[in-house]
């Protein structure tokens, strides 16, 4: 049928761009959460805003700003180009990389009120029973900002697969590489093709709501272990 | 008692302040609202101009592409007045009842160029498009705007389109695939030639300017929509349109007539 030769690359894409996106965003904010939870530096106030730019921009405004980045006058597509790598705009990876800094706020915020919400007690304990201060992070920080590890996964994933002005700004619509469900879904009713339009907003619908589903019930189980 | 007074007093100024508002609110929102293609953005912003200071009226335009407008017409968008970028939307929406009879016309045809942001990239032939030098040719959405399937056509014609279709980047109208080109983000697009000419002169770059023998003619052409059917200005402008020192403002951009 058409209607699965068309959409089906695009949720794979999408679920594929998702995926990654979270999952590298998880390793990636996990420091950064940990630094802004416990630094008192002069200058956690100012990358705290910046982390939390994404949020409050436009993803027009960042789509066309990354666009420019990307390109061979931009800073990273300058370095790209030297390493022949050609430039990342309308590919994949030039959309993770989109997703990453998109999405960044999702997944440090999460994780940092979920470290600062701990206190210091659970780590001075830990450094009175001789545990360095890498092993505090892996056996006592970690474990207990578990549920906000998780909202940061759930929110990043969600967030992505939603993204939309970014893809739109600097996607290209290229099949199998760059068009996404919302592009598709964006393309199906500017052709007036409304039937196939009803039809992935409904997948993509019924999906997201099982995702958050399932989620939902791996928190409380969760919680349920640690009362 | 008095408070009686000034709660009336307070109600009334109240009111009459909510009704300037709303007043003024109208009268700010009124405009002519006109629904244009993407690539006559340029041409229109000085008609325009032009047509305000000696009419009187003002307009409001909106720029997209030609595809996009015709499916908001047909949800109800108020634009009085579309300048497609094609003949065939303008017909479209006649036959569904969405625009006056015999209302559509020329008010221009297209050129359409394979532009490059870098000077002497292009040679006067095109042969570029053959070569190997270029990682992305940006396009229009060819099924939404026209200049993208004349793209596409010229393409096809000159048999290389599924030589290059895995370099094609789509953009989601002309605008934005001058964008692409501009940015250098792709190192070749196929442009309107109202995007990258003015006066006949080529603005910056390289570019080849495609034989009209390789894509059926861009006809664009304007109608009047059901809103503005007995709308003064509506009519104003399209016989504006017509007019001598209009169609040599529109030519200066490279457009023919």
């Amino acid at each position: 049928m058409n209607f699965f030769n068309d959409a089906w690359p695009a949720i794979a894409l999408t679920l594929k761009l998702a995926g990654l996106s979270s999952g590298m965003l998880l390793i990636i904010a996990t420091p950064i959460a940990w630094w802004l939870s416990q630094t008192s530096s002069v200058w956690r106030k100012p990358i705290a805003a910046l982390i939390t730019l994404p949020l409050v921009l436009p993803p027009t405004v960042l789509g066309f700003y990354i666009l420019v980045m990307l390109g061979p006058q931009g800073w990273l597509g300058g370095l790209t180009q030297s390493l022949g790598l050609g430039v990342l705009s309308f590919s994949f990876t030039g959309l993770l990389i989109g997703s990453l800094i998109f999405s960044l706020p999702f997944a440090v915020q999460p994780i940092q009120y979920a470290f600062e919400a701990m206190g210091k007690r659970p780590l001075e304990v830990a450094a009175t029973l001789r545990a360095s201060p890498v092993d505090a992070f892996f056996s006592v920080a970690l474990p207990l900002a578990k549920p906000g590890l998780l909202t940061a996964t759930v929110l990043s994933f969600a967030h992505t697969i939603g993204e939309f002005g970014v893809v739109l700004m600097i996607g290209g619509n290229i099949p199998g590489q760059t068009r996404v469900v919302s592009t598709q879904i964006y393309g199906y009713v500017e052709s007036m093709a409304y039937e196939q339009a009803h039809l992935l907003s409904a997948v993509m619908l019924l999906f997201s709501f099982l995702v958050l589903l399932a989620l939902g019930q791996l928190k409380s189980r969760h919680d349920k272990v640690l009362t | 008692m008095t408070w009686r007074l000034d709660l009336i007093r307070r109600l009334q100024r109240n009111f009459a302040l909510a009704l300037m508002m709303l007043l003024s609110a109208c009268v700010h929102a009124s405009g002519l609202q006109v629904a244009v293609a993407s690539n006559f953005s340029g041409p229109m912003k000085i008609i325009a101009a032009v047509f305000e200071k000696e009419s009187g009226h003002k307009l409001r335009l909106a720029f997209g592409a030609t595809g996009q407008f015709y499916a908001q017409i047909r949800n109800g968008a108020p634009f009085a007045v579309l300048l497609a970028a094609d003949d065939e939307t303008p017909q479209r929406l006649i036959r569904d009842g969405h625009a006056v009879e015999d209302s559509a016309f020329t008010y221009a045809t297209g050129r359409l160029v394979l532009w490059s942001k870098k000077p002497g990239f292009v040679d006067s032939k095109g042969e570029i498009l053959k070569s190997d030098a270029f990682a992305r040719l940006a396009i229009a959405n060819p099924k939404l705007a026209p200049y993208g399937a004349a793209a596409i056509e010229t393409l096809s014609k000159l048999g290389l389109l599924e030589r290059i279709a895995p370099k094609l980047v789509e953009a989601s109208n002309i605008a934005q695939a001058f964008q692409f080109v501009a940015s250098e983000n792709a190192a070749l697009g196929f442009v309107a030639m109202s995007q990258v000419f003015e006066n006949g002169v080529l603005k910056e770059g390289s570019a080849w300017i495609v034989p009209n023998t390789l894509h059926a003619p861009i006809h664009q052409n304007a109608v009047l929509l059901n809103p503005g059917k007995n709308d003064p200005t509506a009519l104003a402008l399209i016989n504006f349109l017509k007019t001598e020192s209009a169609k040599s403002m529109i030519r200066s951009f490279g457009y023919h007539l």
